[in-house]
């Protein structure tokens, strides 16, 4: 461009100014076209397993999901209504319930006083009580599974929910501190101490301040925290809870993966279709959980 | 509903309120010191008896051998961490991370830098980032059902063999069958692994007959196969025309040579033209045909001259079935392309959240003095991210080397094979499984040893952040 002769600048400039406007128009046709191709393939496993599970199970001798695409009449909810008729899957799926909400309400209550603590009272080792708990946010469960198992063992609770629900809310609090306390630190010191300096007590304070001005954080972990116990394998492979979960009925199932596909596809999107309902409803605050959770 | 939450907690407040006799600025330290242990007990109590305790009990369970009701057995030192690196399987498992901590961290950042650059220039980014996020709520089961699945060796259940398959047989068409040869050696001569070519030369207006056999009719005949029927002369447009079929007749009363009812024929083979009476060197190809389902073969252009016919090896090969993606070589791949479908979104996600701190100004300057957009991708951008990208580097680092749910579903779909995926998470779980409780616990402890490093980063990080 440089050489060109001073005489062409000015159509040169024009044509330039067109060149770029007709590749930055037919970039970004190209560049639409890429993404939304990407988005497509993004989508495209789900579809499948969805497909897949509204099948009649004597189609698929006969070609994989896409064939039901051009043949609409292969699909039937047949699979479904066997499914809520099969008890152990209905079951398991209330089990995953009985799971994961209090193992999310305790993550939020026991985690948010001690977020509060760390951020506003004083006591001696602080900080470095804090430190660890940053340092325990990495701990891989798998350290903990041989004595807790044996711990639990000794205190009775072998095979009980409440063994599945303890160590979820012991590996979930190193989270929930770190994202809470640096929350809360960022509560203005003026209202706090307004609010004492009116003979407020903590516990006054904690609830009708802390934890109102706090819920964006306090609802990022609450999903956050929901999601990650949902959809948790191996905490109740190890744990074996009697009344066993969604993810760990149909696991058993992929034993058998040839001849239960059509347990597996709906029971599986079965499985999906809550963290999916919750992530389009509270995707705002998911991604804030899992951005400030980036970490885990 | 929450106003009789709150009147009833103001009630409950209220008295108390009251009874103090004056409002206090300071509280003693002392009882600020209560207030903390009752704000912090229920905390540390969970986290000393399930992470803490457990964490170096752990340590110490994996000097010790175990006993065979699961027990601890004796003092081996070292022993369960001699056996982690001599045990061909954990061996494998362990390279099989490094491949995962090396591969797959890198892969997603960059593809999630990608994506986050390319999705800040069009109007439906919110979208794009939802769908490209959404696997993350979905558990590591479905995504595991989902992919091996994906995954399946069947054409017919994996959709990625089947695209495989599709795109191999347009470009090199394989009829498959397998243990077809020439019945007549009088017809033709050659074998399967070279072809056949026929003894005479055939010219136009002939009606060639090659009759074959060897179709394996106890199980049902591939779909390219029908009925097989004798072209009739000059029904064609011209050209020299023929027909290749199965000279067999099912339960008997079939001739030799000759087209019987019953007899298949074999659609989909190739069939080539080669100039008769010259010797090798004139075995070029004039001309090439494919049987249609009743075996007929045409070629139209071949008016004149007489031709030999060539049935290239390839039509008796086996059927292409596509890549074995969860065979030996490509399993843990295969599974990694996986969890890039599942943590793509996440990078991309967290780097567009750094890309949009980035100060306009200091895009708007590069740009004004004239800076191509790579260039302030490559000067600008890139190095005010970078201590994003090192962020989600380093948070997929510590995810990957505790890698379990994905690796355990898809290897557990793909049968004998599985154990090819095996990581040190689904060694442990087996250690642990069958009451290896020692090896478990050393596998375990070399987890975290692994993590260390992040750790210190999380700490180095936080530390000065909180400064």
């Amino acid at each position: 461009m440089s050489a060109a002769p001073p005489s062409d600048i000015v159509t040169g400039a024009i044509n330039r100014g067109f060149a770029a406007r007709a590749s930055a128009r037919l970039g970004g046709g190209v560049l639409r076209l890429v993404l939304i191709v990407v988005a497509l393939l993004w989508l495209l496993p789900t579809f499948g397993l969805l497909v897949e599970s509204l099948r009649d199970p004597a189609q698929f001798a006969n070609g994989g999901w896409w064939n039901a695409i051009s043949h609409p009449a292969q699909l039937t909810t047949g699979n479904y209504t066997a499914l809520l008729k099969n008890h152990a899957i209905t079951g398991s799926f209330f089990n995953t319930i009985k799971i994961t909400v209090p193992a999310t309400v305790a993550v939020v209550l026991i985690g948010s006083a001690a977020g509060y603590a760390f951020a506003w009272l004083e006591f001696p080792g602080r900080d470095w009580l804090f430190l660890l708990i940053v340092a325990m946010l990495v701990i891989p469960i798998q350290i903990a599974f041989v004595p807790v198992v044996k711990l639990f063992g000794s205190a009775g609770l072998t095979g009980s929910i409440l063994s599945v629900i303890l160590f979820h809310v012991a590996f979930g609090l190193p989270f929930a501190i770190f994202l809470l306390r640096n929350f809360f630190a960022g509560i203005p010191r003026d209202l706090l101490e307004a609010a004492r300096m009116d003979g407020a007590r903590e516990g006054r304070i904690f609830f009708r301040i802390v934890l109102p001005l706090g819920l964006p954080a306090i609802a990022s972990l609450g999903i956050f925290q929901f999601l990650w116990v949902w959809n948790d394998l191996l905490v109740a492979l190890i744990f074996q809870p009697k009344s066993e979960p969604l993810t760990f009925a149909l696991a058993s199932q992929t034993r058998q993966f040839g001849s239960s596909i059509d347990v597996l596809a709906p029971g599986a999107f079965l499985s999906l279709i809550v963290p999916l309902a919750v992530f389009l409803g509270f995707q705002r605050f998911f991604v804030q959980g899992v951005m400030a959770g980036s970490v885990k | 509903m929450s106003h009789a939450i709150e009147a009833s907690a103001d009630t409950a407040a209220v008295p108390a309120g009251r009874a103090s006799p004056a409002p206090r600025p300071r509280r003693a330290p002392g009882e600020a010191r209560w207030l903390a242990v009752a704000f912090l007990a229920p905390a540390l109590v969970l986290l000393s008896a399930l992470v803490l305790y457990p964490a170096g009990y752990s340590f110490v369970r994996s000097l010790f051998g175990d006993d065979r009701a699961g027990g601890i057995g004796s003092f081996v030192a070292l022993g369960n961490y001699r056996e982690m690196f001599s045990d061909p399987g954990i061996l494998k498992a362990l390279k099989n991370n490094v491949i995962w901590v090396v591969v797959a961290p890198t892969v997603v950042t960059m593809v999630g830098l990608v994506f986050a650059v390319l999705s800040e220039r069009i109007r439906w980014s919110t979208v794009f980032k939802t769908v490209l996020f959404m696997p993350m709520a979905i558990s590591f089961l479905a995504s595991g059902v989902t992919f091996e699945m994906l995954y399946s060796d069947q054409p017919s259940r994996g959709l990625a063999n089947a695209v495989v398959v599709g795109i191999h047989d347009t470009f090199r068409p394989t009829a498959g069958y397998p243990n077809v040869h020439a019945r007549d050696a009088t017809v033709m001569t050659g074998s399967a692994a070279i072809g056949y070519t026929t003894i005479a030369g055939y010219s136009a207006a002939a009606t060639v007959i090659l009759p074959m056999a060897g179709l394996d009719l106890t199980t049902a005949p591939p779909s390219s196969a029908g009925p097989a029927l004798l072209p009739a002369a000059g029904a064609g447009p011209g050209g020299l025309y023929g027909v290749i079929w199965n000279d067999f007749r099912p339960g008997g009363g079939g001739h030799g040579n000759t087209v019987d009812a019953g007899e298949l024929g074999l659609g989909g083979m190739r069939v080539q033209a080669v100039r008769d009476g010259g010797g090798p060197a004139d075995d070029k190809v004039v001309a090439t045909a494919t049987a249609d389902a009743h075996g007929v073969f045409r070629f139209p252009t071949l008016t004149s001259g007489s031709y030999r016919l060539k049935l290239p090896a390839s039509n008796f090969g086996a059927p292409y079935h596509g890549i074995s993606w969860l065979g030996p070589n490509l399993i843990t791949p295969a599974i990694i392309v996986a969890y890039l479908w599942v943590y793509a979104g996440f990078a991309m996600v967290l780097l567009a959240a750094g890309m949009a701190s980035i100060p306009r100004d200091a895009l708007e300057a590069a740009r004004i003095d004239g800076a191509t957009e790579w260039q302030v991708f490559r000067r600008v951008t890139a190095p005010l991210l970078a201590p994003v990208l090192l962020v989600v580097l380093v948070t997929l680092v510590i995810n990957v080397l505790k890698v379990f749910d994905l690796v355990f579903i898809i290897s557990q779909g793909a049968g004998a094979n599985g154990h090819n995926a095996d990581v040190l998470a689904t060694q442990l779980y087996s250690a642990f499984s069958a009451q290896r409780y020692g090896l478990a616990s050393a596998i375990g402890v070399v987890l975290v040893l692994l993590v260390l490093p992040a750790m210190a980063f999380n700490i180095r990080r936080f530390r000065r952040e909180d400064r």
